[in-house]
């Protein structure tokens, strides 16, 4: 990476305070850094400026000069140079700061300024925020309430437009509720390249449409949905489902692909309602796919394994753990570990230790798909740096389990222990696997769950904390959001019963805790602690790993090293 | 899209005048309203692909302004001045009058298919309202017996045909 060379501070008065910001920022990005709210609809940090909303108005000025001799002008009164303010508003947003610009956003010409917006923005707005999802989280609800005049003038008929519009597969339109601030056309053009919204007719018959024919179905479709200041793009998905102020909010990590876009989970009482994402201009800026928001349906699926089982039959923990440590003593020296690109750093970490007191070779099933270039990466596990960082496995993964098949062939190997992989989906036959015992830790029923020596029952992403490291070496946090099902238990806590049951030292079952075991035995984690990891992730050394031929192909802000792309090309 | 081929070669000489394609769409949309005489619903698509912008693009500007018609009128194009001027001296009376003498309503195409009937805003003769524009032609002091007169003139020349 080239580093960015500093930027040019520029010193602005906002409201009496001064303030250095870096060049090319614009009044309502100023504003911010001294806690100033400009409040806007139009705008959006990650977008282009249109400045068609108007709410953004501010009364802005210059220090005053002589036109004849540039020198100064100063105001007696004050002693301080005289600031020549322009007599109209000007926009926020479209105003980038210069030298010694001076901005007020308290005066009566921008308080009546914002009233006049505000109501001009309600004479077409049904208000009928009691059925409107987005009450709670709506800017026209919130800066009406900050900045509007408070009570209506309005004894016109309201304009009549679509109610329920379904753009796409995901997104449900009310056209009343729009106040036109292109911020939907805008995204779908410039982040997910699908230009297939905009407003036709105009005046107040204005109407956001999709092109006849055309859908919103992009994979991306539902940030309009999070970045619409009102109720008029919404999630077909969670439309009447809950009010948002219930909601609890847990910062979570999509675990889609490698990107590891950082999302938020809204819960209420152990259910989740939606997935949204949460800025990470490092990572993901405030987008999303939309693949990744439906990830939560798996927690409370009918095929969610919830008991315990020997050889088929329902058992309880501590009988379980007794039976793979039988297993382990007959087989001592032929046991293999699969682990998953799909556990928690945590997770492979004790994996790894398991497979160290077992003296058990390990594996890890790699899942590629096609990168979108956005914020889908081609490989689909979200942790299979975490598990080279951790040392769980020393190389990149393959699709194939073809050496342990190999092993298992040749005697070598009779007790598999999978992390939730399935192993002959991952190409071991039915000879290979009717030759081994098998130690299922998993979520879901599949092929393996059924045969197994012995299953554990263990937790989704959303019922558990812990870590992922990305496709850019960043370590990135989650906690738990919900509670876990009847019958699963914590997999920190079967993997580290089972490390005791292997024979080695009986270790933290729980994540703060056992980070000091992590520390101490990871170099590359000795500093980090659970508690302390930034919630915009901590960027670890990659060079031990540059020379490995990993899968990502170029998304937003990860570009694959060079050697790789050259690799590819060939 | 069935145009002219004078049309086609107008489309591409006008893209030419541009710096950027996209400034071609207005005039583009002028020209095949010329030649078809509306905007078939398939022109945003069409003029996309000519100027490499997406569809919604040009249905945007097809939606915006009111002289874009999509769909077709009666061989002739009636626009009456609605606003003050015309108005305060009788260009509703002129407007009805044409309704009624084509038996059609505004915005429609009359069962002959001669003529469609709109009212619009003002045609900028304000000193001799009110005011009727038919096709390019502009008709100054159009009361109801003058629009009567018109509008015989305009059926007597349908029967010569």
């Amino acid at each position: 990476m080239i580093a960015t060379a500093k930027p040019d501070l520029v010193t602005v008065n906002i409201d009496g305070q001064e303030i250095a910001v870096p060049k090319g920022t614009n009044v309502i990005e100023a504003a911010r850094l001294v806690n100033v709210d400009v409040p806007h609809y139009c705008y959006h940090p990650k977008l282009t400026i249109v400045g068609n909303c108007r709410m953004c108005l501010i009364e802005m000025g210059m220090p005053a000069v002589d036109p004849a001799t540039k020198a100064p002008v100063m105001d007696p009164a004050t002693g301080k140079q005289k600031i020549n303010w322009i007599p109209r508003p000007q926009i926020g947003c479209g105003t980038n700061v210069s030298p010694g610009l001076h901005v007020r956003t308290t005066t009566p010409m921008v308080k009546d300024a914002r009233e006049g917006v505000m109501e001009f923005l309600l004479i077409n707005h049904p208000l009928d925020c009691p059925i409107c999802d987005q009450a709670g989280e709506c800017k026209l609800q919130e800066q009406a309430t900050g900045y509007g005049r408070g009570y209506s003038r309005f004894i016109e008929d309201k304009n009549v437009k679509p109610k329920r519009t379904q753009l796409g597969p995901r997104v449900t339109l009310d056209d009343e509720r729009c106040i036109l601030c292109s911020r939907c056309i805008r995204f779908s053009k410039e982040i997910a390249r699908d230009d297939v919204l905009g407003f036709v007719d105009r005046g107040s018959y204005s109407t956001l449409t999709c092109f006849p024919g055309k859908k919103l179905e992009n994979n991306y479709s539902l940030n309009t949905v999070d970045i619409c200041p009102v109720g008029a793009l919404t999630s077909t998905d969670f439309r009447f489902k809950m009010r948002v102020w219930f909601l609890k909010q847990t910062n979570a990590i999509d675990t889609e692909s490698s990107v590891g876009a950082n999302t938020v989970v809204w819960s209420r009482e152990g259910t989740i309602y939606r997935i949204t994402p949460r800025r990470n201009d490092e990572v993901n800026d405030t987008w999303m796919a939309d693949s990744g928001r439906v990830l939560f349906k798996a927690v409370q699926a009918p095929d969610r394994l919830s008991a315990v089982k020997i050889n088929g039959t329902d058992s309880a923990f501590d009988i379980a753990i007794n039976a793979a440590a039988e297993l382990f003593k007959a087989n001592a020296g032929a046991v293999a570990v699969v682990g998953s690109g799909r556990s928690t750093v945590e997770e492979q970490f004790l994996a790894k230790q398991l497979a160290t007191a077992l003296k058990a070779p390990t594996y890890l099933v790699s899942r590629v798909g096609e990168g979108d270039k956005l914020l889908v990466s081609a490989d689909r596990n979200p942790n299979v740096r975490g598990a080279l960082v951790t040392g769980l496995i020393p190389t990149l993964p393959s699709a194939e389990l073809v050496d342990l098949g190999a092993q298992i062939d040749a005697g070598k190997i009779k007790v598999v222990v999978t992390l939730g992989e399935d192993l002959a989906a991952a190409g071991l036959n039915a000879g290979q696997l009717a030759k081994i015992s098998v130690i299922v830790l998993g979520t879901h029923a599949n092929s393996m769950a059924g045969g197994a020596a012995v299953v554990f029952p263990t937790l989704t992403a959303f019922e558990k904390s812990g870590t992922f490291v990305n496709q850019q070496f960043r370590i990135q946090k989650f906690l738990k959001a919900v509670p876990p099902i009847a019958g699963a238990t914590d997999d920190l806590i079967v993997l580290a019963k089972l490390v005791g049951a292997a024979g080695g030292a009986m270790l933290p079952t729980e994540v703060y805790a056992l980070w000091k075991s992590i520390a101490a035995a990871v170099p590359a984690l000795a500093t980090t602690t659970f508690a302390n990891l930034p919630e915009t992730g901590q960027l670890l050394d990659a060079t031990p790993f540059l020379a490995l031929p990993f899968v990502e192909g170029e998304t937003l802000h990860y570009k694959p090293a060079q050697h790789v792309v050259a690799a590819a090309n060939a | 899209m069935n145009l002219k081929a004078e049309t086609l070669s107008k489309i591409d000489e006008v893209i030419t005048h541009y710096p950027v394609k996209r400034s071609a769409t207005l005039p583009l949309l002028h020209l095949i309203q010329e030649d078809i005489g509306h905007l078939p619903p398939e022109t945003s698509e069409w003029v996309a692909a000519k100027l490499e912008l997406e569809p919604i693009n040009v249905l945007e500007v097809i939606t915006f302004y009111p002289m874009f018609r999509q769909k077709p009128i009666g061989r002739r194009h009636i626009k009456v001045c609605r606003t003050l001027s015309c108005a305060l001296v009788g260009g509703y009376k002129t407007c009805a009058t044409f309704e009624a003498e084509f038996k059609t309503h505004l915005g429609e195409v009359s069962p002959d298919g001669e003529v469609t009937v709109d009212f619009v805003e003002c045609l900028a003769s304000c000193g001799t309202a009110p005011v009727v524009l038919i096709d390019d032609e502009l008709h100054e002091k159009v009361d109801a017996a003058k629009a009567k007169q018109l509008s015989d003139q305009i059926k007597a020349e349908a029967k010569k045909r």
